[in-house]
């Protein structure tokens, strides 16, 4: 049935009963194939919720190595990892819960050179980063390839999530214009998180992400959640197009990925496993 | 003291002033219990073991099921056939060497739930049946106990906290279970897999508000999720004065019989 | 009657059951009868619910021998 095996269906039985998902979904999830940016605190969550629910083909994106400062909110690392690159780390993790799971290790840094061979394999991408250049120049390659990106953000106790299907809804330039000035905001080293806000906002990342690749729900498509984890507020926003957005406006100014250059100077602090997750 | 891997480790933590030393030394000296190790249980204990919450308690009389894994994260493939108790613990200690994890493998029921409760600052509920979250309730409430409520459904979950002597109860939302013998249709054990993650989550997010005594918790709010729509939605719930647990005159002074319990194989698990 | 589809489900029990007949009914097209032969004695009640819930047809359910049943249903657009 669906070319499942007795063991896929009784693993994913509760998926397959769900009308909205059913062995069709459940086919087609084992058929997709996402790109997660980031091992780190939303990384996390996402790789581990989407590998359970039987995602066929997982890219993960991170240099970084696991440190003990991450193990606060990082649950694909463990203490004894310390030292070891995230994505070997992850890997081991992610095989355990699902051996079926295709893993793609992709150990380098997010730049405008690689970000769009990086993407093109994939059907869905899901923004893990954990500094804005990297997030800004994920948003436009996105844009520019057409790809459907689940965007995440987090500082302190708060979280902000938005799905970016181009074409049908605005980016995230068209929600914040620009990258704040260096130094505006905390410094990557000087920004506390509470990691449940990490978890939050990560699942709520794989939960759009499966809703895009299975077709169902409604989407954070013109729709900004935000999340103040200490108050206890989950609010969404509708949020429309900004026609002047200099990536998916009417005229935009940045129209290849050349001009994305500028963001290779990067979050200057050591780890960058900062300020967002 | 800390240790320098300790200020390593929740270096995050200590950089918030809403936490600071101070409320990381707290963690480290709560103790709270988690029932159930399942869909709920797993990222809640997750995220409270990454936090440094010093003792943590789980209750689950289960062993690990191929049809867990599309959600129970804390289990992996190599755990199939074990206790739910023991693979958690093994990833919690993994994850952080500083958590004391405590195993009960039991349910937990009329006879053992006070003695459960005892030993625990706060109670986290990730069981899947009614029968139980009214124990649950009836036993946190006469026990004084901070209880995180979570629940979920298909696609669709809630979240709230019950503090006794303040805000409601879970009987003043549920007064009565529903009738007994109301055996589920198999349809209902359908779940997207990462619904427990976001609703186990924001259990976590809230017990740990309620240790380090900081930000709102959700005491007679109910927070409400819908998967599918993405939508949040809070709800005012108040105590009500004729709740029989913690009314003006509460007819519940004990815990008594929880009739009906849900069949294995086919009930909806957390 | 003539099924377009069978599913022997001896030995399975809930939600199996249920699991089973849906993947069944999912590859089958509208108009289509799947036959299914349980001996879980719940699954009696509860496939056919789940069924009818789905918004399909069932068209029988009859005991074709010492603890075990045969569901009649007929997928619904
Ligand atoms: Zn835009
Ligand atoms: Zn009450």
């Amino acid at each position: 049935m669906f070319g499942f095996s007795e063991e896929e269906i009784r693993r994913y039985s509760r998926h397959i009963i769900l009308p909205e998902v059913g062995g069709r979904g459940q086919k087609k999830l084992r058929e997709s194939r996402v790109l997660v940016v980031g091992a780190g605190g939303l990384g996390s969550p996402v790789a581990m919720y989407l590998a359970a629910a039987g995602i066929g083909t997982l890219g993960l994106v991170d240099m970084d190595r696991v440190e003990l400062s991450n193990l606060q909110r990082q649950l694909l690392h463990t203490t004894a990892d310390a030292g070891e690159l995230k994505v070997e780390s992850a890997r081991r993790r992610l095989a355990a819960l699902n051996s079926q799971l295709r893993l793609e290790l992709h150990p380098v840094r997010l730049g405008a050179d690689n970000v769009a061979s990086l993407i093109s394999g994939y059907d869905v991408v899901v923004d893990g980063v954990d500094n804005f250049p990297a997030r800004y120049l994920l948003n436009d390659a996105c844009v520019l390839a057409g790809k459907p990106l689940v965007e995440g953000g987090l500082l302190r106790f708060h979280g902000m999530a938005m799905t970016i299907v181009p074409g049908s809804g605005p980016c995230y330039r068209c929600v914040f214009p620009e990258p704040p000035p260096p130094g505006a905001v905390p410094s990557c080293s000087e920004a506390g998180v509470i990691g449940a806000a990490a978890g939050i906002i990560g699942t709520v990342q794989a939960t759009e992400a499966i809703k895009v690749l299975l077709g169902i729900g409604r989407p954070l498509v013109g729709r900004v959640l935000t999340v103040d984890v200490l108050e206890g507020t989950y609010r969404t926003v509708e949020w429309g197009k900004n026609p002047r957005c200099p990536v998916c406006g009417e005229h935009p100014t940045i129209t290849s990925l050349r001009e994305l250059a500028e963001y290779d100077l990067a979050c200057d602090l050591p780890g960058a496993g900062t300020r967002a997750p | 003291m800390f240790t320098e891997e300790q200020i390593r480790r929740y270096s995050r933590h200590i950089l918030l002033p809403e936490v600071g030393g101070a409320g990381q030394r707290r963690l480290l000296a709560a103790r709270v219990l988690l029932l159930g190790a399942g869909g709920l249980g797993s990222p809640t204990a997750y995220y409270l073991a990454a936090a440094g919450v010093g003792t943590l308690g789980i209750c689950d009389p289960d062993v690990v099921d191929l049809s867990n894994l599309q959600r129970q994260i804390l289990h992996a493939e190599a755990d199939l056939g074990r206790p739910k108790v023991d693979s958690a613990a093994e990833k919690l200690r993994a994850l952080n060497p500083d958590v004391r994890v405590v195993c009960h493998r039991t349910g937990i029921d009329r006879g053992n739930a006070l003695d459960l409760l005892a030993d625990y600052d706060l109670v986290v509920d990730g069981t899947d049946n009614f029968a139980t979250r009214y124990l649950v309730a009836d036993a946190c409430h006469l026990a004084g106990k901070p209880l995180v409520h979570g629940s979920i459904f298909r696609f669709e979950g809630q979240v709230t906290v019950f503090l006794p002597g303040e805000g409601p109860c879970y009987r003043c939302l549920y007064p009565e279970p529903p009738p007994a013998g109301l055996v589920p249709s198999c349809q209902e054990a359908g779940v997207l897999g990462v619904l427990p993650g976001i609703i186990g989550t924001v259990q976590a997010a809230e017990a740990i508000k309620l240790l380090l005594g900081i930000g709102r918790p959700l005491v007679g709010r109910l927070l409400t999720y819908d998967a599918l729509e993405m939508d949040f939605h809070t709800l005012a719930v108040h105590r009500d004065p004729a709740c029989s647990l913690c009314g003006d005159t509460p007819s519940i002074t004990a815990l008594g019989e929880y009739g009906f319990s849900c069949e294995v194989g086919a009930c909806p698990t957390a | 009657m003539k099924a377009d589809r069978e599913l022997d489900l001896k030995g399975e029990i809930c939600p199996y059951t249920f699991v089973k007949s849906k993947l069944a009914l999912e590859e089958i097209a509208v108009g289509e009868v799947l036959r299914v032969v349980v001996d879980y004695p719940p699954a009696v009640e509860n496939v056919p619910r789940s069924m009818e819930n789905e918004g399909n047809e069932v068209l029988s359910v009859q005991p074709i021998g010492p603890s075990q049943w045969e569901i009649m249903v007929r997928k619904v657009g």
